[in-house]
């Protein structure tokens, strides 16, 4: 099963500071494992983040993305409470989505 | 003449070399630092906090149990602060425990796992991840923005940490290395990687609070049994057993050693 996302969005103006932390092993399909066979291809294909509903990212992933991948992206037009979805989907069809909502500048 | 020339070029180059010298301390001082900072700012470990969290209350193994009953020594189920008073004695097992022990113990008797099965897994590796640093990393963060308090007022606590004294200055083993020849100085590294003196209250005290920690050369969660076995390999000596005498007894020496240290857990460490 895939393990909750991580994500993080601060205001600075009117300028969302979106941070996702996703946990997925990213095999290269090149590693061998203990025993000496290859580590199947798994990686994350497909990365969305929507604003309110509307996609504001649609990434395309490869295997060069590393372990434990890191995104970051600043949406404008941002306001304290706007939710804020990730949604991923790796080469084996798995996939997560988290929301949150933007939290108001400190 | 020419060797007038020579001996001037020589000057020359001596003067390059000092110059070129120059900048090189503040560059080494801290190479690694831009990433370090970056990991600090969005930790990876945070995950292995959501995913220990969620073992922790999960109904598993053969007895369908969660841990929320295990007693890290404040209580059945009270984490807050918990960590900050580990290594400690406990009355149920008659040991001084630290973290993990404590972790292995429920496992083993709330849920009913195979001890031995959890020891194999106790690290992670690329092809599999590990529950106890997962749980590991959420008990400890139950702590975070508390002061390490152990306190060694049962005597067998004294006794582990006088052990653990003992072990941290004895050399031993094929190289003749204690932890001290690494860790008893300032600016002592191995090859880029700055080694803390802990000797020194305050750097001690950055090491103590900040296991578990995310390591990005093994793109895992590392708790401090990890940071002892791995140790103990740099040494050469026999593997450290998970959760023995030795770890605990030197884990009580360094947590006590760093006492007052404001727990902040996960770190991040290269």
């Amino acid at each position: 099963m895939a393990d909750p996302m991580k994500i993080r969005a601060t205001l600075q103006g009117d300028v969302a500071d979106v941070r996702i932390l996703m946990l997925h092993p990213m095999e290269t399909g090149q590693r061998r494992d203990a025993k000496g066979e290859i580590v199947q291809l798994h990686f994350i294909q497909s990365v969305v983040v929507t604003h309110n509903g509307k996609t504001v990212l649609d990434a395309q992933w490869s295997q060069a993305v590393s372990r434990n991948p890191f995104l970051g992206l600043r949406i404008k037009g941002a306001k304290a409470g706007d939710r804020i979805s990730v949604t991923w989907v790796d080469n084996k069809g798995d996939k997560r989505t988290d929301e949150i909502t933007v939290a108001p500048a400190s | 003449m020419p060797i007038t020339r020579v001996g001037f070029a020589t000057i020359l180059l001596a003067c390059l070399a000092a110059w070129g010298a120059a900048p090189a301390p503040a560059q080494s001082d801290d190479p690694l630092g831009v990433g370090r900072k970056m990991l600090a700012e969005d930790n990876p470990g945070e995950l292995w906090v959501l995913r220990g969290e969620r073992l922790f209350r999960e109904q598993r193994g053969p007895k369908q149990a969660s841990l929320e009953q295990c007693d890290f020594g404040m209580g059945s189920g009270k984490l807050e602060g918990a960590f900050a008073r580990l290594p400690r004695y406990f009355s149920d097992s008659g040991k001084v425990e630290d973290m993990e022990s404590r972790l292995l113990k429920c496992m083993a008797e709330l849920q009913g796992l195979d001890r031995g099965a959890i020891i194999q897994t106790r690290f992670s590796n690329l092809d599999r991840a590990s529950d106890m640093e997962a749980l590991a990393t959420f008990v400890a963060s139950r702590s975070n923005g508390m002061k390490m308090d152990v306190r060694l007022e049962h005597p067998r606590e004294r006794e582990m940490y006088k052990a653990g004294e003992y072990l941290f200055f004895r050399r031993t083993g094929p190289t003749d290395f204690a932890c001290v020849s690494c860790h008893g100085e300032d600016g002592k590294r191995i090859r880029l990687q700055d080694l803390p003196n802990m000797t020194e209250r305050k750097q001690i005290q950055a090491v103590v609070a900040g296991w578990p920690a995310y390591r990005g050369t093994h793109s895992t969660v590392r708790t401090m049994q990890h940071r002892l076995y791995d140790c103990n390999w740099q040494m050469r000596l026999p593997d450290l057993g998970f959760t023995s005498d030795v770890s605990i007894a030197l884990t009580s020496y360094l947590n006590y050693q760093g006492n007052g240290a404001v727990i902040q857990v996960p770190g991040v460490r290269r």
